[in-house]
């Protein structure tokens, strides 16, 4: 475990576990970094409001690595407009490519993912796509230039857990690039179990934004999420199709 | 008139370092496009705009 890292782009992160920072005070942002452990957070870009003179930028501790999404954009090229805004904000060249043309359910448009990607991808951004879990999709993103794919769990926001987990497994077996799931997970326990199928790490935030003790909750995930990749790398045991085996020797004194 | 962030203001002939100062923008910590365009920290002091123009200001702010 210990020299195990989450290597994207050549970057290298110990923690596996990336914090969103929507839907909550930006005071608990730090208190949320430190019991998550997290080494990435991502946050959005939106008009500038002059009222408001708080700043996320200053409210992240030092260290860890932005990660601007492109939410909000309809399609490939809204969210190379953010993409390209985010990497004038100055933060470095990472971006979640997050593209929605179905507001009801708020789904990724796979197609348009994949052209964005492909865009910043060759313009030097490193892209982390996030996606409905398709194979295909998975495939074309590779070949555009993607560092990681991020499929969805469930619905954003829904906390409804691993929905799509064998489409994801799909994912997990056959790209060479790190699975993040990231969407819909909504209690330690699923983070736990992505993290057990080989997943790369788990992104969360409405999770931790609608919970009772944010940092408390943000702690707790920490540990589904080393739990779940020790799990992993321990190599799971096998499950029986029918029967039993017994876990001691059935042969004894009392049947002599 | 000049559009700012989808309002009409009177800005023609002003640099975008005098309407984010005039606006209360932190300079260091938006992107500004003009008509679309990328226009660099450096430049804002020497890019005026003009009748027409749209500019864009933007910031980080929460997300997932």
């Amino acid at each position: 475990m210990e020299n195990d890292k989450l290597v994207i782009a050549g970057h290298e992160f110990t923690s596996r576990f990336i914090l969103g920072s929507g839907k909550y005070s930006l005071s608990l942002i730090e208190a949320a970094v430190k019991y998550a452990g997290a080494e990435i957070i991502t946050c959005a870009v939106r008009r500038a409001n002059t009222k408001e003179h708080e700043n996320i930028l200053d409210f992240i501790p030092k260290g860890v690595t932005l990660l601007p999404n492109t939410s909000g954009a309809r399609n490939a090229d809204e969210a190379v407009r953010i993409a390209r805004l985010a990497r004038e904000l100055g933060c470095g060249d990472f971006v979640k490519i997050e593209i929605m043309r179905d507001t009801k359910y708020l789904l990724p448009d796979n197609a348009e993912t994949v052209r964005a990607t492909e865009i910043l991808a060759k313009e030097g951004f490193i892209v982390m796509p996030y996606m409905y879990p398709d194979l295909n999709t998975a495939r074309d993103l590779v070949n555009a230039g993607a560092a990681t794919v991020m499929p969805l769990a469930s619905p954003i926001g829904s906390n409804k857990g691993l929905a799509t987990k064998d489409f994801i497994q799909i994912l997990i077996d056959e790209i060479d690039l790190p699975i993040i799931v990231d969407a819909g997970i909504g209690r330690p326990s699923q983070a736990c179990e992505a993290m057990e199928m080989g997943a790369a790490a788990v992104m969360s935030n409405t999770a931790l934004a609608t919970a009772g003790d944010l940092p408390a909750m943000a702690e707790a995930f920490r540990k589904a999420v080393e739990a779940g990749r020790q799990a992993y790398l321990s190599g799971l045991g096998r499950v029986l199709v029918r029967g039993a085996a017994p876990s001691d020797t059935l042969t004894g004194f009392l049947r002599d | 008139m000049v559009k700012i962030n989808g309002k009409d203001r009177e800005a023609a002939g002003k640099t975008l370092s005098q309407i984010l100062e005039e606006e209360g923008y932190q300079p260091l910590r938006v992107a500004v496009e003009l008509n679309l365009e990328i226009v660099p920290k450096a430049a804002y002091g020497s890019t005026a705009v003009k009748d027409g123009d749209t500019v864009e200001i933007v910031s980080f702010v929460g997300g997932g």
